[in-house]
């Protein structure tokens, strides 16, 4: 189990190296001087010159890597060239809106998709099997600004129950903010809970196919007993892959509905860094979320050992 | 009354009919074998037992459980008596538990489930039945995983989880199929004493006569769903009464025209010498040191060309670690291997290697899983001729197709079929025209009818003898059964934990075996002919 973990982590930490190389290197190549897109048009030659100097841009590739690299470990992104800020600073601020989206958005999207899947792999092949896939493949089709929309005109405009956008910051205190996440959360959560109602379903059904289902059976199990006590676990292997790649998704590829309720998200920072050339916090944003994704798939795979003792096992 | 009686009964999928009007009974304390092909119905009796046939199908008839029709019982009745009055195991150990709950979940599931007793009491009696089956506490507690677990080792826990309840009929299904002899008479004689003890009823299924015979008060012989004869074990197997019954036994006792071998001369067609392969073992814990694994342990023995031998053993002794080195598949870790007097275990390159390919194929076990569902026979049956040297045009490739599936029993217009449209036994014939399209010298057969029916069998055992008569093929066949070593090969090798333990004339070996691994697999290899005589003799 220890070595098991341990091999996890090593390939996490190559992974998020290499990562780093890339990410350097690509922003290297892309055209555009930063410090003469920083001083504008009218800047003079001098001046860009002065800036490149200070900002390290004439140093050595090599150096540079390694300032960069050795000033993220210690959390320290630079500074953004546009807003002028520490760059940690700036996510540090755009975190506390989109983390607690994407985990809200995740657990309502297992709330619903993990009962549905359970209720159509049990019902397999009948009317309500087929109407419940119906309305998931609605919600797959369904673009979810739109989604968002009809959220906004039912719940906040006729209903007046939350807000129809933007967001009031924690310091309000928890209410507020949850009241102003809710509507984006359930617009996140609707084609990622249809996603995972079909894994779900599609996963238990092959289970059901397994030996073991039938020796449960055999036992005088009861086919909903089987289904929770044999099927369900054995199944969640899929389930949890699928989870862990919604929840990347969700904290940073949200831009569409981040924009529909103004939210002061992530996925909007990363939008704006990029059409701006704000280079710098392109980078650590990138290398944030590379980071995360990495943290996600190794809690995946840490969940898969729980869920499975043969992973667990010296072999 | 009689502990089972089913009347009647039939089975249908959508119009396929699959049972017609099977009738059968059974008392307690006896042992009562269905015995058929496949298809021909065993598997689905037993499912139509326990209602739990696959979805769609419909059944008709009767079937009593001491007097009461569950034929007709509602999904909770069932539900009740499943695992509670009758207890099923099932043909596949590896895969009959399931992987993520341990073998104390298990078997006490269905304690917990029918008797509603707390979890202690459960595991507590779950402790008991465990032990009982010869899984004892030190080696095998509660906590351990299926995947812990040998095959033979799982069967038991399946049969715990059967028992468990002491149920009072216990259907097993080809419970002992996928395990080697060894383990096999074992399992067959822990299920007779758990019969006897609680005064069960056994429905045993089974393809196979000799353990029938060995097992079985009384037996029914299914074909394409219908009864075709029933009555005591002894009767029907040693004086059938129907033709399809005398075939089938005649099949199972069937003992092939072997050509006399040539006398061996000159330099061996394969010498192996002192070879040995070990493993990386597993490390138990972090920084402990691996210890390497011997799979194959300083083995030497020669072949003549022509010469057919029969590598036998317990499943992992060892000897298709030693079959993946002969055919160059593997390197061995020391020793050395020469066909032809050539070294090919340590070839300097893929052209040397190709030259000794030429002369040695392989036949595997399962006709199924070896060829690609998507290529036609010709392009699967030519496919080691790029071993040759000079590629053969299309036509000269069709030619040579045409040729070796005649040789082995087929058409040549069979070439252009996909392997879903030939049955097992064709699949295997496939199998054995890949295999000598080469114009090979030695050939191994690993399991090469174990996934076949008796019938099939026969006539496979048929065709590797003819072929070795024609084409001077030598034959490693690699097997447990010692039936097929005693059909197929002058010379037995007996492998035990990765050593040769005993090797000599096949006859000699098998009559009187000197070490105590050939003497435990003779023994527990049942012999049909031997069991029916002793049986007879019984009954004076």
């Amino acid at each position: 189990m220890l070595s098991y973990l341990l091999k996890r982590l090593a390939i996490g930490l190559v992974t998020l190296f290499v990562a780093s190389l890339v990410v350097f290197a690509v922003l290297e190549v892309v055209p555009g001087d930063p410090a003469r897109l920083m001083l504008g048009m009218g800047a003079s030659e001098d001046a860009i010159a002065a800036l490149r100097d200070q900002m390290g841009l004439n140093q050595p590739l090599a150096l540079r890597y390694l300032s960069w690299a050795g000033h993220m470990l210690i959390g320290d992104f630079g500074r953004s060239y546009t807003y002028g800020v520490p760059v940690r600073e700036l996510i540090a601020e755009r975190i506390a809106v989109s983390l607690p989206l994407a985990v809200m958005a995740l657990l309502l999207s297992m709330a619903v998709a993990i009962p549905v899947g359970l209720f159509s792999a049990a019902r397999r092949g009948r009317a309500s099997d087929m109407a419940v896939m119906g309305v998931t493949q609605l919600g797959v089709a369904i673009p979810n600004f739109w989604f968002a929309l009809l959220l906004v005109y039912v719940f906040a405009v006729t209903l007046r129950l939350v807000p129809a956008g933007g967001f009031p910051g924690w310091s309000a205190g928890p209410g507020p903010a949850f009241q102003a996440l809710i509507l984006p959360a359930l617009a996140l959560a609707l084609p990622q809970a249809a996603i995972l109602a079909r894994v779900t379903r599609s996963a238990l059904i092959e289970t059901l196919s397994e030996d073991y289902i039938r020796t449960a059976r055999a036992k005088g199990l009861t086919r909903s007993a089987v289904l929770y006590r044999h099927a369900l676990r054995n199944a969640m292997i899929p389930v949890l892959t699928i989870l862990g790649l919604q929840f990347a998704f969700l904290l940073a590829g949200t831009i569409i509905i981040e924009n529909v309720f103004y939210l002061p998200g992530l996925g909007r920072l990363v939008f704006q860094a990029i059409t701006q050339r704000d280079l710098i916090v392109v980078e650590g944003l990138v290398m944030l979320l590379v980071a995360t994704i990495i943290l996600v798939n190794l809690v995946v795979d840490l969940l898969y050992a729980a869920v499975d003792p043969r992973l667990r096992s010296p072999r | 009354m009689a502990l089972l009686e089913i009347e009647r009964l039939s089975v249908s999928i959508g119009a396929t009919s699959i049972l017609r009007d099977v009738d059968m009974t059974l008392d307690r304390g006896m042992v009562h074998a269905l015995v058929g092909e496949s298809g021909s119905g065993k598997t689905m009796t037993a499912l139509a037992l326990m209602q739990l046939l696959p979805h769609g199908a419909a059944m008709n008839g009767h079937i009593r459980l001491a007097g009461k029709d569950i034929a007709t019982a509602s999904e909770s009745e069932m539900c009740r008596l499943r695992g509670a009055e009758i207890g099923m195991v099932f043909q596949e150990p590896m895969t009959a538990l399931n992987p993520v709950k341990t073998i104390g979940e298990q078997v006490a599931e269905g304690i917990r489930w029918h008797t509603g007793a707390s979890r202690a009491e459960a595991e507590e009696q779950a402790r008991a039945m465990l032990d009982r089956v010869g899984l004892p506490p030190a080696r095998f507690p509660l906590d351990r995983y299926p995947h812990q677990l040998s095959g033979g080792q799982r069967q038991r826990v399946v049969i715990a989880i059967a028992c468990a309840l002491k149920p009072r009929l216990l259907i097993a299904d080809e419970p002992t199929t996928a395990l080697d002899v060894i383990l096999q008479a074992q399992i067959l004689d822990l299920l007779k004493s758990l019969v006897a003890e609680n005064d069960m009823g056994l429905l045993l299924i089974s393809h196979d006569l000799a353990v029938v015979a060995d097992m079985a008060d009384r037996i029914t012989i299914l074909r394409r769903g219908e009864v075709v004869e029933s009555g005591e074990t002894v009767r029907v197997l040693s004086a059938p009464a129907d033709p399809y019954t005398r075939r089938f036994t005649q099949a199972s006792l069937h003992m092939p025209d072997r050509p006399a071998p040539k006398a061996a001369s000159g330099t061996p067609l394969l010498s192996v010498g002192n070879l040995t392969r070990e493993y990386p073992g597993s490390r138990i814990e972090l920084f402990s040191r691996a210890v390497p694994t011997r799979a194959v342990d300083n083995v030497s023995f020669e072949m003549a060309e022509g010469q057919s031998i029969a590598l036998v053993g317990r499943s992992g002794c060892g000897k298709s670690t030693l079959a993946r080195m002969v055919l160059a598949l593997d390197r061995p870790t020391s020793g050395e291997i020469r066909l032809d007097g050539q070294r090919i275990d340590n070839l300097p390159d893929d052209d040397a290697l190709r030259q000794a390919r030429q002369k040695m194929q392989i036949v595997f076990q399962d006709p199924y899983g070896s060829f690609d569902p998507r290529q036609k026979a010709e392009t699967l049956v030519a496919e080691p001729l790029h071993l040759l040297d000079r590629k053969p045009t299309p036509v000269e490739r069709r030619e040579r197709v045409a040729t070796v599936l005649e040789r082995v029993g087929l058409s040549p217009d069979d070439m252009d079929k996909y392997p879903h449209q030939f049955s097992g036994g064709q699949r295997q014939r496939l199998a054995i025209a890949r295999a000598i399209i080469t114009g090979p010298k030695l050939v191994v057969a690993d399991e090469p009818v174990s996934a076949l029916d008796v019938s099939i069998r026969a006539r496979i055992l048929d065709l590797f003898a003819d072929l070795t008569g024609k084409l001077g093929l030598a034959w490693l066949f690699i097997t447990h059964d010692l039936n097929v070593a005693r059909a197929m090969a002058e010379h037995v090798i007996v492998m035990d934990e990765g050593r040769i333990v005993e090797q000599g004339r096949t006859d000699d070996v098998l009559q009187n075996p000197q070490s105590e691994a050939a003497r435990a697999l003779v023994a527990a290899s049942p012999d049909l002919r031997l069991i029916l005589s002793g049986k007879l003799r019984e009954q004076g």
